[in-house]
């Protein structure tokens, strides 16, 4: 199975890069996803990766694009309340390349 | 990962076809799944002993049950009406994927064993034994067919690709070789009710969300209520209208249609999920299973009627099979169809008088609509032949004042595929899904260019995620895809009836 390698540990994770276990995160290997994803991971990236988090903590499951647009908007202002927004941040999708940061599993489906 | 490998195919100036490139998607192929994908549905784990013996065993035992996938594999004349139909192959020019080609994948198997001619002669009739570049071919080729049906209207025997694909999709599964979206996802279902995984008290927390939303944006308490007994209609629709963009703005305007006519409704925790991916591995045991969750819920919650969200080959599933699947339905309101779709019913109420409309709240756009395939081709809707082409329409002309058609070969029962469907909406099959959506980007420029159309609404959870994915790719904004019930939301009069 492929592994980060962050600290001198491995971190193991499926074929895309998502980790297997949602517990090992911690925020260094955080840094070694965004940067294998080809982020720069700013104030604004880091709010989105610790709201999955507490939400997926409380509900097992990441949250609706519409309430994590709802979060950025409550933070940092009505312009950066979008989806487009998340995209930007996030190119390849803010509910897949985000969780991915965070250690979440992928969302699957039709989305 | 997120970044480019791939070329964007370039727009055509005529719609000749692609040169043929051999092999040009022969890399292209979705991840397998783990044992731990496949045992939850009954598969073997991984690749079994005497695969080959038991691949044909596995077909032989679907010819006994299924006399139209043998008068299929029988029938082909090699005519090659369809041969530009297929979005992939218009996208891809690899001419595995002309539907002929991909249908041979199987015909030359069923050709060896079942066919007198192929038992003694299986040179002369293109009749091979199964092996593993037989094997190969199948996994990669099968997974870059959507199943949508546009070459089977072309063809004039009727033959449909979409049936074969199934068929082999269901012997791999049976000697081990599944593929990891579609099976990962059914065990989902099976686990927690729906294809995103989302429990209960999330479902629960999203739908009270909306509920603050609508209020704060138009004052009015529309509901969205979970598993409510003794309501009146059970909405089922997919799990993606809970969670993504745009469809959840869909999902807002089936509540406020719902509230302004007065319908006493419910979404069910144990069934949140109206797409049954057991249809795009081609099984029936799963495709009961899954359809029974419905039932289940209509049964517990006492509902008197079943309404469909927008969802393409949920619809297909539902208005095709389910009385079959999952009947009778002999405890619901016999006054209404089962089931219903959320079109027929806001169609219904824009022709009563139940609610109104003012379309003039959509006059920032113009729109276009994309005919889901599996609606146009794999069902109908209302009572009328055609009516699964008119009554969205007829919607979307109720909703916007500027609405504008597509090239006619590209729409109604000639539509062309998203380019995500049958189970291809998934990363590791980007660059098929890009390619694949070539036809309707460039139907749809057309209508940019002439037209001046600004939003393309789709009726599919697997369409509208699609579009928003590749339409960057070709230069197109991804909010540019709506849902037809999105237009309603921004045009329904909410508020009392006198005051309207």
């Amino acid at each position: 199975m492929p592994a980060y390698t962050v600290n001198g540990t491995d971190y193991e994770h499926d074929e895309e890069g998502y980790i297997l276990d949602v517990n090992n995160w911690n925020e260094d290997l955080a840094k070694v996803i965004a940067q294998e994803e080809g982020l720069n991971m700013t104030e604004e990236h880091w709010l989105v990766v610790n709201f999955l988090r507490e939400y997926y903590n409380e509900y097992q499951i990441a949250p609706a694009v519409r309430v994590l647009v709802k979060a950025v908007k409550k933070k940092f202002g009505e312009e950066k309340g979008s989806n487009k927004y998340l995209y930007e941040l996030f190119p390849y999708g803010p509910a897949k390349q985000a969780c991915k940061v965070a250690g979440l599993p992928k969302p699957t489906g039709c989305v | 990962m997120a970044d480019q490998k791939f070329q964007t195919p370039a727009f055509r100036e005529y719609r000749d076809n692609p040169a043929i490139q051999i092999g040009a998607m022969s890399h292209s192929q979705p991840f397998i799944a783990k044992p731990e994908h496949n045992e939850p549905l009954g598969f073997p784990g991984e690749l079994v002993e005497n695969w080959e013996q038991k691949a044909v065993e596995k077909l032989g035992d679907l010819l006994d049950k299924n006399r139209a996938l043998r008068v299929y594999l029988d029938s082909c004349v090699k005519c090659g009406a369809c041969t530009d139909k297929c979005h992939y192959f218009l996208g891809t020019g690899d001419p595995k994927n002309m539907p002929v080609a991909r249908q041979d994948l199987l015909r030359s198997l069923y050709r060896r064993h079942f066919t007198l001619a192929g038992k003694i002669f299986p040179g002369l009739v293109g009749a091979k034994d199964m092996d593993k570049e037989m094997l190969d071919d199948w996994y990669k080729y099968f997974h870059q067919c959507s199943q949508c049906r546009r070459c089977s209207v072309f063809c004039p025997y009727g033959i449909d690709t979409a049936e074969i694909s199934m068929a082999a999709r269901e012997i791999m599964d049976h000697i081990g070789v599944g593929q990891k979206y579609s099976n990962e996802i059914l065990a989902k279902v099976h686990k927690i009710g729906n294809n995103l995984g989302l429990p209960k008290p999330a479902l629960a927390d999203t739908l009270e969300g909306l509920e603050e939303d609508v209020e704060e944006d138009t004052g009015v308490a529309v509901k969205f209520p979970l598993d409510v007994h003794g309501a009146d209609v059970l909405l089922v629709t997919p799990s993606a209208d809970f969670f993504a963009e745009p469809h959840v703005d869909g999902l807002i305007g089936y509540g406020k249609v719902f509230h302004q006519a007065g319908i006493n409704w419910t979404v069910s925790s144990y069934a949140s999920e109206a797409a049954n991916f057991a249809m795009f591995i081609g099984s029936y045991e799963q495709m009961h299973k899954v359809a029974n969750r419905i039932r289940k819920a209509a049964l517990d919650l006492g509902v008197k009627r079943i309404v469909f969200g927008e969802c393409g080959h949920a619809w297909r599933v539902a208005y095709s099979f389910l009385n079959t699947l999952a009947g009778p339905w002999d405890f619901l309101d016999p006054k209404y169809p089962v089931p219903q779709h959320i079109l027929e019913v806001t169609n219904g109420l824009i022709k009563s008088g139940g609610i109104k409309l003012d379309a003039q709240a959509n006059d920032d756009k113009v729109l276009t609509f994309h005919d889901s395939c599996n609606v146009a081709r794999g069902s109908r809707m209302g009572d009328v032949e055609g009516g699964q082409f008119i009554i969205p329409r007829e919607v979307i002309k109720a909703s916007v004042n500027k609405f504008v058609e597509m090239d006619p070969q590209t729409t109604c029962e000639k539509t062309f595929c998203c380019g995500g469907g049958g189970g291809l909406l998934t990363d590791d099959l980007m660059e098929l899904r890009v390619k694949g959506a070539l036809p309707r980007m460039e139907a749809l420029k057309e209508v940019i260019d002439n037209h001046g159309v600004t939003h393309m609404a789709a009726i599919c959870a697997i369409c509208k995620s699609q579009f928003t994915k590749v339409m960057p790719y070709y230069g197109f904004s991804m909010d540019m895809v709506v849902s037809i019930h999105q237009l309603v939301s921004d045009a329904i009069q909410l508020g009392a009836k006198e005051e309207l």
